[in-house]
C-alpha cells in the first residue's frame, strides 16, 4: 500500500483515545492531528503517559477507546499481517535505545529489512553500513555488540535502526534522556536530518525543551491524560497557558503540584 | 473491605491468570509447529540446551546411579535378592530418576536463563522493539526454545541413562563383587521397550514446560531488574513443580491398568 498523498488527510489522526491501568487512567480522551511531514512534539513530565501514547500508535498496547488512524486507515485492533503491514511504514527510536543484544550493531540495523522484509543478508548489510554512516557512527562499529557501546552511540544506532526500511513516520521516545548535553545535541541534529531526508512525519515525546524546540515544528503538552495545549514550537515559552509557563521554564512553584502528580 | 469482596476480587485474579497462560501456551504451541521457523536460533538454543547440560546432567546421573546400586543392594540383601540390583538400577533410572533429575537440574539451568534473557528483553523494551520491526516475539523467541527443549531433552536423558547406568555397573563389579558380564546381561536382560521410551516421553513433557515456563514468566516480567529476578525464581519453581507432577501424570498414563 502506498501512502496517500492526500494533504486533506493527516498522516496521523487520534481522536478520545483512552487508555486507562486498573483505577490509573492514563490517557483521557486525546485528540491530535499530525500532518504529513510534520515534526510535532509532545512533551510531559515523567509518568505523565507519553510512551503510553507511543505505543497505543504501534499497537504495543490497546486503547480502551478512542480511533487512531495513519493515513486514513483505522489501526486500532490490527493485529498480525495487517498490522505488520501499518509498522512496515513506522520507525521507531526507544527510550533505552532497546537494541537487541544477541546481535551485532549492523545486525540489529538490519533487523527490520531481514525479518520484517526478507531482504539478502549482503544487500541488507549494506544498507545498514549507509544508515550507520548517515548517524554518524564508524565503519568498524558494525561488528561490535551494544554491550560495547556508550550510551550515546546506543542511540544512534537505534536511530539508525529505525530509519533503515526508511519508513515515512518516525517516533521517538525520549532521545535525549540521559546523554550529556553536547551528546544530546548531536542526536537532536541527526534527528532532524534523517527525518528530513526522509521526508517523514515524526511524533517526538520528551521533557528536554531544548529538544524539543530543535526537532518541533509544534510542541503539544500532555497533563494528566490530556492535551492542554497544541501550537508552534516557537509560541512555547510564552504560551500564557500557567501549567505549560510552569514546565517549560521548570519552576517549583505554579499550578503543577506534587500532589496534582501523585493523583495523577 | 466486604470478605466476599475481597474473596471475588482473588477468584478473578486467579482466573486472568489462568486465563493468560492458557493464551500464552496456546499462542506458543501454534508458532511452534506452524512455519517459518527460524533454524539458526533452534540450534543455538539446541547447543545451549542439549550439550552446555551434559555435564551437569552426567553427573548427577552417574552419582545417583552409584548410590541406587549401593542402596539397592543393602535392602534386596536383607530377603537375599541381591542378584536383582541391576535390573533394579536400570529399570529406576531409566523410567524415574534420568528423566526427573535432568529435568528439575535443566529447569535451574535453562529455564532460569530463558526467563532471565526474555526478561530482560521485556523490560529493556527489545520485545516491544521485535514487534514494531514486523517480527513475532513467539515466533522469534518462544518457539525456538520450545523446539529446542521438547527435542533436546530426550537426548539428554537418553545419556543420561547410559551414564547413570554405567555408574550403577561401576559400583556392582568394584564394591558389591558382581561379575562384569553377569552385572551387564542382568541390566539387559529384563529390561523393556516401554522402560527407556516411558522415560524419553517424560523427557520431552518436561523439556516442553521449562522452555514454557522459561518463556512465559520472562515475557510477562516487568519493574526491573527486580521482575527480572523475581521471573526467574518463579520459572524454576513452576517447572520443577509441574515436573514433579507431571512425572506421576505420565507415569499413570503409561502403566495404569
Ligand atoms: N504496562 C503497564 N501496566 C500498568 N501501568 C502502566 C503500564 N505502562 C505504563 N503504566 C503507567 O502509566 C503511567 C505513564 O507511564 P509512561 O507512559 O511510561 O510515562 P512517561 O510519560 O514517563 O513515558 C505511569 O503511571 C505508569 O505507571
Ligand atoms: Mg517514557
Amino acid at each position: 500500500m502506498t501512502p496517500r498523498q492526500d494533504s486533506a488527510v493527516p498522516k496521523l489522526r487520534l481522536r478520545g483515545v483512552t487508555k486507562r491501568f486498573g483505577a490509573n487512567v492514563v490517557l483521557d480522551g486525546i485528540d491530535l492531528d499530525v500532518a504529513a511531514g510534520e515534526s510535532l512534539v509532545v512533551i510531559g513530565g515523567s509518568g505523565s503517559g507519553k510512551s503510553v501514547l507511543l505505543k497505543c500508535i504501534l499497537g504495543l498496547l490497546r486503547p480502551d477507546a478512542g480511533s487512531i488512524a495513519i493515513d486514513g486507515e483505522e489501526t486500532v485492533g490490527l493485529t498480525g499481517r495487517a498490522r505488520d503491514r501499518v509498522n512496515a511504514h513506522i520507525g521507531m527510536l526507544f527510550q533505552g535505545a532497546a537494541l537487541f543484544d544477541s546481535l551485532q550493531v549492523w545486525e540489529n540495523v538490519a533487523f527490520g529489512l531481514i525479518q520484517g522484509r526478507r531482504a539478502r543478508r549482503p544487500e541488507a548489510r549494506a544498507r545498514a553500513m549507509e544508515c550507520l554512516d548517515q548517524v554518524g557512527l564508524h565503519p568498524r562499529v558494525a561488528d561490535l555488540v551494544p554491550a560495547e557501546l556508550s550510551g550515546g552511540m546506543q542511540k544512534r544506532v537505534g536511530l539508525a535502526r529505525a530509519i533503515a526500511a526508511r519508513p515515512d513516520v518516525v517516533f521517538f521516545d525520549e532521545p535525549t534522556t540521559g546523554l550529556d548535553p553536547i551528546m544530546a545535541d548531536v542526536i537532536n541534529d541527526l534527528i532532524v536530518a534523517t527525518t528530513k531526508d526522509l521526508g517523514a512525519t515524526a511524533l517526538s515525546i520528551t521533557h528536554d525543551m531544548a529538544s524539543a524546540t530543535k526537532i518541533g515544528d509544534r510542541i503539544a503538552m500532555l497533563y494528566k491524560g490530556r492535551l492542554i495545549w497544541v501550537g508552534p514550537a516557537k509560541a512555547v515559552f510564552d504560551s500564557g497557558d500557567g501549567y505549560v509557563d510552569q514546565f517549560v521554564h521548570g519552576r517549583a512553584d505554579g499550578p503543577i503540584t506534587e500532589e496534582a502528580e501523585a493523583e495523577a | 473491605m466486604n470478605f466476599l469482596a475481597i474473596v471475588g476480587r482473588v477468584f478473578l485474579a486467579f482466573v486472568q491468570q489462568v486465563g493468560r497462560f492458557a493464551i500464552f501456551t496456546g499462542r506458543s504451541v501454534g508458532h511452534m509447529v506452524r512455519p517459518p521457523f527460524f533454524p539458526r536460533l533452534i540450534a543455538r538454543q539446541m547447543v545451549e540446551i542439549g550439550y552446555y547440560s551434559l555435564p551437569v546432567v552426567g553427573l548427577t546421573t552417574f552419582f545417583s546411579g552409584m548410590v541406587l546400586a549401593l542402596q539397592t543392594h543393602v535392602g534386596f540383601a536383607r530377603f537375599s535378592a541381591e542378584g536383582a540390583v541391576a535390573t533394579v538400577v536400570v529399570i529406576s533410572i531409566t523410567r524415574e530418576l534420568g528423566p526427573v533429575l535432568a529435568g528439575l537440574m535443566v529447569a535451574g539451568r535453562i529455564g532460569a536463563a530463558m526467563a532471565a534473557e526474555i526478561g530482560t528483553m521485556r523490560v529493556t523494551e527489545q520485545i516491544d522493539a521485535l514487534t514494531t520491526l514486523s517480527t513475532n516475539p513467539f515466533k522469534y523467541l518462544v518457539a525456538p526454545r520450545l523446539i529446542a527443549g521438547v527435542t533436546m531433552l530426550p537426548v539428554l536423558v537418553l545419556v543420561g541413562d547410559i551414564i547413570g547406568v554405567f555408574g550403577g555397573y561401576l559400583i556392582g563389579t568394584t564394591k558389591l563383587g558382581f561379575n562384569p558380564a553377569i552385572y551387564i546381561e542382568r541390566t539387559v536382560e529384563f529390561l523393556e521397550v516401554t522402560d527407556v521410551v516411558s522415560g524419553l516421553v517424560k523427557a520431552a513433557v518436561f523439556g516442553f514446560v521449562i522452555a514454557l515456563m522459561g518463556c512465559y514468566h520472562g515475557y510477562y516480567s516487568r519493574g526491573g531488574a527486580q521482575g527480572v529476578g523475581a521471573a526467574t525464581t518463579n520459572a524454576v519453581v513452576s517447572a520443577s513443580i509441574l515436573i514433579l507432577i507431571l512425572n506421576y501424570v505420565v507415569t499413570e498414563l503409561f502403566f495404569a491398568q
